[in-house]
């Protein structure tokens, strides 16, 4: 169903802009080859996108739910810290929170650090305020019985977390992650600006060399537009068999 | 008569299982329990009734650390309550709790609901705690629903399932916190018949319950309780012919009547 509607989404753009005279395809064009190279050099962009993502969105689900439980806690520091680090963290725009861990956190701390882990970092750090917020929220939302129940069966606090409250929570919040996972799938684009060889930074290299960015950046349109069709598809299918799981 | 002599054998021999003595909460203005003290003996089955709002709920929870309380001392099965989580583990272990809203856990089946408390807590392994397992369902008679989800069962069902997952615990004391307020009145017999079966068994157990044909049947002492007090305490017999107190007898007047 999705892929139809994709294919025809595709046709219907290459059908518009092929009867404009501004338009050249020959670029990317994959029956010749100068053009099937330029789209090969193009989607080779992919691996690093999809790597950078889907590790920075493990490493922020660790760092959300770490910082989501303490606001959960009855001690009065914890939820402050929870707080100041969700307020300090979302108030940082991600292009900068990326430049000065790539520029300024090499200077600071004397370690060297490489494009890929740079982007992770920053990526990853930056999202975790947002997945705590909704880690939170879930968490919240398990009724209080729950947990009576958790501790008439004297479990102890981390099995309760890990065995009644989080399966419960994680099947509630699944759609809020799953717009997580699109929004970083789209703001590893960014990291892009500190040379990493993913699908914008390819785009922009063969822009240099073509001149022909309308094409190109319509390419790049396109394949971020599939992949997070592809993502969205599988979080929903996620959604329903954990849900059928539940119903039995 | 028998049971009368039956209790007073037990209580010859019998120990406290669980002593209160002087407790009192407040949830902010409102005094829920003011020095309120009660002995349990062990196999003793004492019901607990009383108009909403009098405490009965609250004094229950207190003995397993459901809530705080803010004065008094607590003891059960010889470990005295502390908000430590040492302490509360100590007598949670002991003190088996069955909630008016079930409170199964609905990501798991009937059988991963029994087992889970027993594989982490007690450290079975997963095959004897299965086998646990079974055998509680059977004694509940529902052991054709263990790979069913609770949603799939019906009210009364799903009761006697939260009994049985307390049992795999393997408690000396069984707690009732209005079991059967929440079912429709055709289920309700299911669940006080399992309740019945096990205070035959010997296990002591506090009911919370406005069921007061069971408590006639099942109860050793009766508890009537009124703005957070034990108002009286007496043996059903007596409880229901000839009440103390005016509160008591107005209240058994309004419940009995229909």
């Amino acid at each position: 169903m999705t892929f139809c509607r994709l294919a025809g989404l595709c046709c219907l753009t290459l059908l518009l802009t092929g009867c404009s005279g501004n338009w050249g395809w020959y670029v990317v064009d994959p029956t010749v080859p100068a053009g099937w190279n330029n789209l090969k050099f193009l989607l080779s962009g992919l691996y690093y996108t999809l790597l950078l993502s889907f590790t920075a969105i493990v490493i922020s689900i660790v760092i959300g739910l770490a910082v989501a439980l303490p606001a959960l806690s009855a001690n009065r520091a914890l939820r402050r810290f929870n707080r100041v680090y969700v307020e300090l963290v979302r108030a940082v725009p991600i292009l900068v929170l990326i430049l000065w861990v790539y520029y300024g956190l090499p200077q600071m701390t004397g370690l060297s650090i490489t494009v890929f882990w740079a982007g992770v970092i920053a990526l990853a750090l930056s999202d975790s305020a947002f997945e705590a917020e909704i880690f939170r929220a879930g968490i919240q939302s398990i009724d209080k019985g729950q947990y009576e129940a958790a501790h008439s069966i004297s479990l102890s606090y981390t099995d309760m977390m890990m065995y009644v409250i989080l399966p419960q929570a994680v099947r509630r919040i699944l759609p809020a992650l799953g717009n997580q996972l699109v929004y970083m799938l789209k703001m590893s684009s960014l990291v892009s600006v500190i040379g990493m060889q993913e699908l914008t930074r390819k785009a922009n290299e063969l822009v240099v060399v073509e001149y022909r960015p309308l094409e190109i950046y319509t390419v790049l349109v396109l394949e971020y537009l599939v992949l997070i069709l592809i993502v969205s598809a599988g979080v929903r299918w996620l959604e329903r068999k954990l849900q059928s799981d539940q119903r039995g | 008569m028998v049971k009368t002599s039956f209790c007073a054998m037990l209580n010859l021999s019998a120990k406290a299982m669980i002593k209160v003595e002087n407790i009192s909460k407040t949830f902010g203005d409102f005094h829920a329990l003011k020095n309120v003290s009660l002995e349990v003996l062990t196999g003793e089955k004492v019901v607990v009734c009383g108009p909403s709002g009098s405490g009965k709920s609250t004094l229950i929870r207190c003995i397993n650390g459901l809530e705080r309380h803010d004065e008094g001392l607590i003891e059960v099965a010889d470990n005295r309550l502390t908000h430590t989580s040492s302490s509360l583990r100590a007598v949670r272990s002991s003190v088996g709790m069955v909630f008016q809203q079930f409170n199964l856990f609905p990501h798991l089946t009937v059988k991963q609901n029994l087992t889970l408390g027993p594989v982490r807590t007690r450290k079975l392994s997963q095959p004897d705690a299965d086998k646990l397992a079974m055998a509680y369902l059977e004694r509940v008679r529902i052991p054709e629903q263990a790979d069913k989800f609770p949603r799939q069962l019906s009210g009364g069902q799903q009761q006697r399932v939260a009994i049985a997952r307390s049992l795999c615990m393997e408690p000396q004391i069984m707690l009732f916190d209005e079991p059967t307020s929440a079912l429709d009145p055709e289920m309700i017999n299911e669940v006080l018949d399992v309740m019945s079966e096990l205070a035959g068994s010997g296990m002591t157990m506090i009911c919370v319950t406005h069921e007061m044909g069971f408590a006639k049947r099942v109860a050793d002492t009766m508890v009537f309780m009124d703005h957070g007090e034990i108002v009286e305490k007496a043996p059903p017999e007596q409880f229901f012919s000839n009440p103390g107190t005016e509160r008591c007898r107005d209240f058994l007047s309004k419940i009995l009547a229909h």
